[in-house]
């Protein structure tokens, strides 16, 4: 065990441990709170793999902006302070499915991997991933900027009836 | 560095999150728990860029910062929609998404 594996045990079990409170509890602000806790294991995950960029990347996008949408999203819905207890629908068949899918992958892994060992590869700095991005990924980037602009308007539209149904002459 | 440990801690974060999807009956935990999913994936992208020594270095890690971007996106949307339902129907369960023609 080096000092990258007892990290990387670590981080992992708290994001597994925040990730199961995210879909456990009862109380609809406070798994948004353990999803912060989990996304942030998850970037020193990342940051322990050598990944710096998608490390910060993740902090900035996923614990600041997804995070503060989703608390957002919490708040317009009106949704009930302190636990509520229809959240959930009978537990069995997610069991199944969602148990079978998790310890099913994570079987086929462990036999993929075993104990193998890697040394960990230079780190994917800025510099070394803008360089990868502009030399053999151009074309994958322009098409998500383009896909940005699309759920742009999009959102606008969905969530303005105003404009979505104008030419319909919906009356509602 | 053991590949193993990140692996099989993704592994088990998307069955939480495929659990969650299927689990939970509010929306805006339904999109928390695909976004568990989601980080499962970009998690098992950067364990194999470290792990496999690929022909481009580092395209796991692009990866990952594009599956980023896509799931911006659709948080964006997803709340526009989980928005606009609340405002139609005054509730959030996926359950009570009336799925019949409704007449528009």
């Amino acid at each position: 065990m080096t000092a990258a594996d007892v990290l990387l045990l670590g981080l992992g079990a708290v994001a597994v441990g925040s990730g199961l409170l995210v879909v456990t509890t009862k109380h609809l602000v406070r798994a948004g709170l353990y999803l912060v806790v989990c996304l942030g294991a998850v970037a020193g995950l990342y940051l322990v793999l050598t990944a710096e960029l998608v490390a910060w990347v993740q902090v900035l996008i996923y614990v600041g902006a997804v995070v503060v949408l989703l608390l957002f999203a919490v708040m317009l819905t009106r949704a009930p302070i302190g636990a509520s207890d229809d959240l959930d629908r009978p537990g069995w068949p997610a069991l199944l499915v969602g148990g079978g899918a998790g310890l099913g992958l994570a079987a086929l892994l462990i036999d993929a991997f075993r104990w193998t060992k890697v040394d960990l590869p230079e780190a994917g700095t800025a510099e070394r991933l803008g360089t990868e991005i502009f030399r053999s990924w151009v074309l994958p980037f322009e098409v998500l900027s383009v896909l940005l602009l699309a759920a742009l308007v999009g959102a606008i539209i969905v969530s303005r009836p105003d404009i979505g149904t104008a030419g319909k002459g919906a009356d509602r | 560095m053991r590949p193993v440990i990140p692996y099989v801690t993704a592994a088990l974060l998307f069955g939480l999150g495929v659990y969650g999807v299927l689990r939970r009956r509010n929306a805006v935990l339904v999109l928390m728990s695909v976004e568990l999913m989601l980080n499962a994936v970009n998690l098992i992208l950067i364990t194999a860029d470290t792990t496999v020594r690929a022909a481009l270095p580092q395209t796991g890690q692009v990866f990952a910062l594009f599956v980023i971007v896509i799931a911006a996106a659709e948080v964006g949307v997803g709340l526009a929609i989980v928005l606009q339902l609340y405002r139609l129907r005054a509730t959030v369960a996926v359950d009570e998404v009336p799925l019949e023609k409704v007449d528009a």
